[in-house]
């Protein structure tokens, strides 16, 4: 599966300019910080509308100006790991992981319940509220209800930065093994040269303009 | 407890009723207004915030006697409920309960709004990623998340609703066993002499009620975390 993003995304009095082709493994959305890398990751989820352009992922149209095309998100099949981690805070653990399953048809769920926890190594979480949990541990629980949502690519915004460098590693091997295991094509964004180098397939170089 | 007589428990639960009824019905409209005025962006935004505080500043018995004049037997909302569902309102204990309702939504529009503006809309971006609609968005995020403060809401408008007087006076008098709550039986009772004792009993339950209410909300709002003080007043 390929991504096919040419967009032009307005945030507040800047405008950003993005337009890059790339194949499936692991894409670092790579530059400092303000460059508008997030925001290219919301315009993929749908969280956030372009001005004009297309957004095409695999053979699926998200987004084209031109044809008045827009997926909302809960349509995209889009897993989206957040920079701050985000479970729901009046849900455990399981009810999390559970949340995008339940919503997702037969037959785009690819993953169970066991086998995530499994391979997240988060089985022994599945009855703590969020709020009890370590940042590593929450993070491996958002991947975790992201794979299980059944989606088609992740984007991954700046995982490991709300984790401490012992909580790094560990979440840059499931990462690894996401790509290798499972196959599933990712944007990653980073402002990190170590996780670039580590992770990425290829590299698009996201600038302040 | 024990020491009040038939009639003063009539009182009560009559007050009891008011006070729920009127809770249950000015819920709706105010979650309504509370959501637009959170999250709502359109013109006139800022006069209809103040219209929904009205009851809160206006004298209640200037609302009484606007309620008399909408909801009497000739008054324009009073025949459309008459008409459409046989509801009369005027010397009716329904009367009270509207009264009630009135002078309890702005309480209830504040504390509801405070906690839906208090509901992290990152979590309901995260739910929509995750294949929600926004009605499921709604549903599971945004509602669960809020109700402590839609709680919390209630309870403040029931206190509010069983200390009614002005309003509820004005519009549907002070007649015992049908429109008699607790304050209006002690004003009645203040005017007969060597009613002392039975004043002092029903300012005791009102005091009670009106404070196991009031720590209730405050409980419940400090749950629905509205920063460090948790006050919805």
């Amino acid at each position: 599966m390929s991504f096919d993003i040419d967009i032009t995304l307005q945030r507040g009095d800047r405008l950003i300019a993005a337009a890059f082709s790339v194949p499936a493994g692991i894409t670092a959305l790579f530059g400092p910080s303000g460059a508008g890398k997030t925001s290219i990751l919301q315009a993929a989820a749908g969280l956030l509308k372009p001005q004009r352009g297309r957004i095409i992922a695999g053979d699926v149209v998200l987004f084209d100006s031109a044809t008045k095309t827009n997926l909302p998100p809960e349509h995209r099949a889009c897993g989206y790991v957040f920079q701050d981690i985000r479970l729901f805070p009046h849900k455990r653990v399981r009810d999390n992981l559970l949340y995008g399953w339940q919503l997702a048809s037969e037959e785009r769920r690819w993953m169970a319940l066991e086998e995530a926890t499994d391979f997240l190594g988060i089985a022994h979480l599945l009855d703590r509220m969020p709020r009890t949990l370590s940042g590593g541990e929450a993070q491996r629980v958002a991947i975790g209800r992201a794979l299980l949502s059944g989606p088609r690519y992740l984007l991954m915004d700046e995982p490991l930065s709300s984790l401490d460098v012992a909580r790094r590693g560990e979440i840059m091997i499931v990462i690894e093994r996401i790509r290798d295991e499972l196959g599933l094509p990712i944007l990653y964004v980073t402002h990190d040269r170590e996780e670039v180098r580590r992770l990425a397939d290829q590299v698009v170089e996201v600038g302040v303009g | 407890m024990g020491g009040l007589s038939a009639d003063e428990w009539g009182i009560v639960a009559l007050s009891l009723k008011v006070g729920v009824v009127a809770v249950i019905a000015a819920m709706p409209l105010a979650f309504g207004f509370a959501y637009l005025l959170a999250r709502g962006r359109f013109p006139g935004k800022v006069l209809l915030d103040a219209v929904v505080h009205l009851p809160l500043v206006v004298p209640p018995v200037v609302t009484g006697w606007l309620l008399l004049l909408a909801f009497g037997p000739n008054g324009p909302a009073g025949r459309f409920f008459e008409n459409l569902f046989g509801i009369t309102f005027m010397f009716r204990w329904t009367g009270a309960a509207l009264a009630a309702a009135v002078m309890a939504l702005p309480l209830m529009v504040r504390a509801i709004r405070l906690s839906i503006e208090a509901v992290d809309r990152r979590l309901e971006a995260t739910a929509r990623t995750l294949g929600a609609g926004p009605w499921r968005t709604f549903l599971t995020i945004t509602l669960p998340l809020a109700m402590p403060g839609i709680l919390a809401g209630a309870v403040l408008g029931f206190a509010r609703s069983i200390g009614e007087f002005g309003a509820t006076i004005t519009f549907v008098s002070n007649i015992p066993g049908e429109t008699q709550t607790l304050p209006l039986a002690i004003y009645a009772a203040l005017q007969l002499p060597g009613g002392d004792a039975y004043v002092l009993r029903l300012a005791l339950v009102s005091v009670l009620l009106s404070l196991a209410a009031l720590v209730a909300s405050e409980a419940l709002a400090r749950r629905a975390g509205y920063g460090k003080g948790g006050h919805v007043l």
